[in-house]
């Protein structure tokens, strides 16, 4: 039973509203499609084509000639392989370091509240209101050479890893879950002997599937998606451990149009796969975070 | 402090560690923190580190003046210097321009697709998919195949504007000065489609909490669709609509990787913004990394969005 909206039931069983309802989903089906799968269609279809066909005037819809020996090419040349092997690798340290750190952190903050708790956690919460993207330079720097250590983490992946644990969000997201785990789960534990490492692992941690999953995919989406912090602090050096961002814009300077396309279609493809699986889940993951943040 | 209370009573049941001593409950308090503390240690160094410190870091070195790896006290200098820079100006007109553009094609649009897939009774769960599909996609792989389709010569988009008989547009790469630049729609029209998934989601939740009686009511009373719309759709979500607002505004102020990837580099002026111009301020003057400017600069667009997103904290904490 649909739940009552703007326009009633009623209004849309009436044989008028039913044309007009019919007419609007079917415009809203087709223009939908085209504006979002028709660009996607290109994203893939395009890189079927040859070099010349692929800067040829009028562009062709339809690949006059198809060519999947240029997906093989863009592989190779742009070396799609190391590149998704890289951001695989930044996603997932990020996403490990993030498990382990900020689920402490916010277990710590919101059931063992230390002395200073609370300001801790207004600190960091302050955080989020200046965005990463304004604190480049004296990040740069700082990842350059790590005040008191004197450690370059340049061209490591630890420069992409740790920044990444300074998550305000995710550790806001994760005290505010553990927040509604009730006390006397903890302390009735606690009476029997367990100590905070093991009531974190036997009875927060499995009581709190949902918010892990919505945070782990904040981390490995932010990490997979950035483009300016990777491009500072990856780009360039020995070994070279660029992301598929970083690696696929540079290779535009350099490669042919058809097989810049099929790069990109080759690195939307792990997303679009994964997130056609997951839809359900990552859709109200992130309604359920957003709003109740 | 107030479970110190419920904590101390404890032991009563576990006779083992049972000392009614006040110097071992104070002991137990140290022990109590320090673990706490261990738990909070990996987080609290990696903020301090990578962002606490960097944030004064920029302040103080906004101050500064860092010639031959001499470092002196400049004052106000480093601001004067980015205030004379037309490119400043320009920089900020066009975040300002893109933030202006953004909200209106990236704000209402989300809003109104929420309104329209909220009423619909079929293909929900396609169009849904549909709208938050290109979210997902790598920055680079949606831009690049945008960048493809605004070329002025082999582009789709003036393909499709010459069949319907319209002027071709040099799109990113047009030069105009206008009030709205083509280059500077071209750039929200990708950002918007690669962008406005998220958004679209929010509203939907948002409108699928809003109360069916209040429809029926308007309804009994007379009022029209857009009636309706407007005296209950919008009031009923004016939270999150405000705070979407903030966090776009802040989301569209800090935009570098359209301009940059679309005008390969953010090398033509037409579309620079803020965070373009501090990049070339820092890393791509080759030889001349000016990080004194860019960390001023840095520390103006700091204050305009803690302003942004200081409304934004005070309005979600009307919502507890």
């Amino acid at each position: 039973m649909q739940p009552r909206t703007l326009i009633s039931s009623a209004q849309l069983n009436r044989p008028r509203g039913r044309i007009i309802y019919r007419v609007i989903l079917t415009l809203v089906i087709v223009i939908f499609t085209l504006v979002f799968i028709g660009p996607m269609y290109f994203l893939f279809s395009d890189g079927l084509k040859s070099t010349q066909e692929a800067v040829q005037v009028p562009p062709t819809i339809i690949p006059a000639h198809l060519h999947p020996a240029t997906y093989v090419s863009a592989w190779s040349r742009v070396g799609i392989g190391r590149l998704l092997f890289n951001t695989l690798y930044y996603a997932f340290g990020a996403l490990a370091l993030q498990l382990v750190f900020d689920v402490a952190a916010a277990y710590a903050l919101s059931k063992l509240r230390p002395v200073l708790g609370n300001v801790i956690f207004l600190l960091m919460l302050a955080t989020l209101m200046i965005p990463s993207t304004v604190l480049v330079v004296p990040q740069y720097l700082t990842v350059a050479s790590l005040p008191i250590l004197h450690l370059n983490l340049i061209g490591t992946p630890a420069a992409i890893w740790l920044p990444s644990v300074a998550n305000a969000f995710n550790i806001f997201l994760l005290k505010r879950f553990f927040d509604s785990i009730p006390r006397e789960l903890i302390e009735s534990a606690s009476i029997d002997g367990a100590r905070p490492l093991r009531i974190l692992r036997s009875i927060v941690l499995p009581m709190s599937r949902p918010i892990l999953g919505v945070v782990s995919i904040f981390a490995v989406v932010a990490v997979w998606k950035d483009f300016l912090w990777p491009l500072l602090v990856e780009d360039g050096y020995n070994p070279s451990r660029e992301t598929l961002n970083v690696g696929i814009w540079q290779a535009v300077a350099t490669t042919p149009q058809n097989l810049i396309i099929a790069a990109s279609a080759i690195a939307a493809l792990p997303t679009v796969v994964f997130f056609l699986i997951f839809q359900r889940n990552i859709m109200s993951g992130l309604t359920a975070g957003a709003l109740k943040g | 402090m107030a479970e110190t209370a419920v904590r101390v009573s404890k032991p009563r049941a576990r006779p083992a560690s049972m000392r009614p001593l006040a110097g071992s409950r104070f002991g137990r308090k140290v022990r109590r923190n320090l673990s706490a503390h261990g738990f909070l240690i990996g987080a609290v160094l990696c903020f301090a580190f990578f962002s606490w410190y960097p944030i004064v870091r920029e302040i103080i070195m906004s101050f500064q003046r860092t010639r031959l790896g001499v470092t002196s006290w400049a004052g106000w200098r480093n601001y004067i210097t980015i205030f004379h820079d037309p490119t400043f100006w320009l920089a900020w007109r066009n975040t300002l321009e893109f933030t202006v553009l953004a909200l209106i094609i990236g704000y209402a649009v989300p809003f109104f697709v929420a309104i329209l897939l909220n009423e619909l009774r079929h293909a929900r769960g396609y169009l849904r998919v549909l709208v938050y599909l290109p979210v997902m996609l790598p920055p680079a792989s949606a831009l690049l195949l945008f960048a493809y389709f605004y070329d002025p010569t082999y582009g789709l988009f003036n393909h499709v504007l010459q069949a319907v008989h319209l002027p071709a547009s040099q799109w990113v790469q047009s030069s105009g000065t206008g009030v709205v630049s083509t280059a500077m729609i071209s750039v929200v029209i990708a950002a918007t489609w690669m962008n406005m998934g998220g958004a679209t989601l929010i509203y939907l939740a948002a409108l699928q909490n809003i109360p069916g009686e209040l429809y029926e009511a308007a309804e009994l009373d007379g009022a029209g669709m857009f009636k309706r719309i407007r005296h209950i759709t919008v009031p009923q979500t004016k939270l999150i609509l405000s705070m979407l607002l903030m966090l776009q505004v802040v989301a569209t102020m800090q935009m570098f990787v359209e301009a940059f990837i679309l005008t390969n580099g953010g090398s033509g002026t037409a579309v620079v913004s803020v965070v373009n111009l501090i990049y070339t301020y820092a890393f791509a003057l080759s030889g001349a990394s000016n990080y004194d400017s860019a960390s001023a600069l840095g520390v103006v667009l700091m204050l305009v969005l803690a302003v942004f997103s200081g409304g934004y904290l005070w309005l979600s904490r009307d919502r507890d």
